[in-house]
């Protein structure tokens, strides 16, 4: 079923509420803040439960680090700070005390992307993907609405490994039918159909895709659009049924184009043999110039404007082609 | 287990270790032999850990940060009936094997991935202050390197200790004053290394790390002082035990040779025999 995009909330909030009803039934839930609960929505969570929030101070290393103590004590740790900050600055606490010991945290990272976009290259995430999809043993998640973030968190609560999610702090459309939509960690959601075109998206740039996709229906180019919720594990099969049934694709990030979904999706088609006419949508390998989320989005391309016409491209590349 | 046999424990440990080594051709030599009494003492005297309650939560735990010491914990864990110790002949540094350089959960009895340094002691924070959230009883022990205080993130995680009060929570440093490039205060100065440790909210005691006796006389006693991490500063010698390698940098991770290997445990079983034991 095909719904027209409302306003929901941010998908930083729809975490904090989500958890803060579970953790209400299950006090062997914990959150780890490294001064980061405002920031994070959740100041709520730590009025209503003060004995499952713990806090570390500005210490992204040391964050970590307690978040795989507590899971080896038993705890099921959430791990709360900008993605900026705990997928770099605590790398190599991710990789050895999460990842390589295989601890059951999930390292939540907000403000992610480009959403503190006016401050500065410093505070954007445009390199977690690309920084986690190296390690081993750690699932990476990025919902496009509200709706996967909360399934998201239902399901990550009952997600014994570790886990990457990366989270928005700006409102979000809402793409989904939540009647109709089954999210599984895992695997991607079929949000329009077509066979022109695919744009296979993830995280808060899937609506600009969704937008994309409805203005090219109108100029009567069928266009189909995925949204790949989760890197790790990768939905390959849906991928490939779209190289099958499609004659372009397109993918769209709010990440580097180093390292992340379209890369992924770049090597999965090479090295199934598949040759199909391609682009990667993402920030360029620079520092970005100055602007907030929308700003920064129309500049590069990641919008339904920019996605219309990178599509119309690639059309026309499959045309010389024929 | 009383004074002398833990004196014995720790002759027989350095043997191993130094077999084990010669045997798979790479190790930590140095710095596995200044930490062995603190190991054995931990293990024999002090220490709620067995293969029988490993996989119970409620039990005490230990995390070594100083990861590079390996072939100490291997062989400890091997006397406490965790593997056979024929497994750390065939598998030590050997393709293949699942006893690595470096601890790894794999190994039975192995609570955390160490290796890289500076990480040890936000685990073991976590760990105690699951504990105290949990209600339960246990202890956690984690033994650091002097040279590794380097890395801030020990720092960051000592200010938690104190900040959540983890009286659960032991901190031993192996303090023999050496690390590979040189003299730690040469390196990058620890001293006053006590003071430092005092002013971030530990209680602290020194002793002296390679006596087996001080120690457990010492570690008997933990916590020190109610709602406050306990901290041990082990003064001990690297490569203590055999006459050529005591205080030389040069052990750090260099192997025996057959002959130095043959002259060290010569000089481990003259000790054993000046003990009583036939």
């Amino acid at each position: 079923m095909t719904i027209e995009p409302t306003m929901g909330k941010p998908n930083q909030q729809v975490f904090s509420d989500t958890l803060l009803e579970i953790a209400k039934q299950n006090e062997n839930i914990l959150v780890v803040t490294s001064d980061s609960r405002g920031s994070g929505k959740l100041v709520a969570f730590g009025q209503e439960l003060p004995q499952q929030i713990v806090e570390v101070g500005i210490a992204e290393q040391n964050l970590i680090g307690i978040s795989a103590g507590l899971s080896a004590g038993g705890k099921k740790v959430f791990a709360v700070s900008p993605a900026c900050f705990v997928t770099i600055r605590s790398l190599e606490q991710v990789k050895n005390d999460v990842a390589y010991s295989d601890r059951d945290v999930c390292v939540v990272g907000i403000s992610a992307g480009v959403s503190y976009g006016l401050l500065g290259s410093t505070h954007h995430a445009i390199h977690d993907y690309a920084a986690l999809r190296c390690i081993n043993n750690i699932d990476i998640i990025a919902p496009a609405d509200n709706f996967e973030t909360e399934q998201a968190v239902r399901a990550l609560v009952h997600h014994p490994r570790p886990a990457y999610i990366r989270l928005g702090k700006r409102p979000m459309p809402n793409l989904h039918d939540p009647e109709s939509t089954l999210f599984e960690i895992g695997k991607a959601i079929e949000l329009r159909q077509g066979t022109d075109v695919t744009i296979i998206a993830i995280g808060e740039p899937t609506a600009h895709a969704v937008e994309a996709a409805d203005i090219l229906s109108r100029q009567g180019i069928s266009c189909r659009v995925i949204s790949m919720h989760t890197l790790r594990p990768f939905d390959k099969a849906a991928l490939m049924d779209a190289a099958r049934n499609s004659r372009a694709i397109i993918t769209v990030e709010e990440h580097s184009v180093c390292g992340g979904l379209g890369e992924l999706c770049a090597s999965a088609l090479l090295q199934e043999g598949i040759r199909i006419p391609f682009k990667i949508v993402g920030f360029p390998d620079e520092y970005t110039i100055n602007g907030d989320q929308p700003t920064l989005f129309k500049h590069y391309g990641i919008s339904g404007e920019g996605l219309v016409a990178t599509a119309c491209e690639l059309l026309e590349t499959c045309k010389s082609q024929m | 287990m009383n004074t002398n046999e833990l004196l014995l424990k720790s002759i027989e440990y350095r043997k191993t270790i130094l077999e084990i080594i010669h045997h798979g051709g790479a190790g930590h030599t140095a710095g596995s032999l200044s930490c062995v009494d603190i190991l054995n003492v931990l293990y024999n005297k002090i220490m709620d850990i067995t293969p029988e309650n490993f996989d119970s939560v409620n039990r005490d735990h230990y995390i070594q940060s100083k990861g590079h010491s390996v072939e100490v914990l291997y062989t400890v864990l091997a006397d406490q009936g965790f593997y056979p110790q024929d497994d750390l002949f065939k598998g030590l540094n050997q393709n293949h094997s699942k006893f690595i350089g470096h601890p790894t959960r794999k190994v039975p009895g192995i609570e955390h991935n160490t290796g890289a340094l500076g990480h040890g002691l936000s685990v073991s924070v976590g760990l105690a202050l699951a504990g105290k959230l949990n209600g339960h009883t246990y202890r956690v022990f984690t033994l650091l390197g002097d040279g590794e205080l380097a890395e801030g993130s020990s720092w960051e995680a000592s200010m938690s200790a104190a900040h959540y009060k983890l009286d659960n929570l032991i901190v031993i440093i192996d303090r023999n004053t050496l690390q590979i490039t040189g003299r730690t205060e040469e390196v990058n100065g620890l001293e006053p290394l006590a003071d430092k440790f005092t002013a971030f909210g530990y209680a602290v005691r020194q002793v002296d790390g390679n006596n087996v006796e001080a120690l457990s006389n010492l570690l008997s006693q933990v916590p020190f002082e109610q709602g406050k991490p306990s901290l041990v500063l082990a003064n001990t010698v690297k490569g203590k035990g055999v006459s050529y390698m005591e205080d030389q940098m040069v052990w750090h991770h260099k192997v025996p040779s057959d002959e130095q290997l043959v002259i060290a445990l010569k000089e481990l079983d003259t000790a054993k025999l000046e003990l009583g034991d036939v």
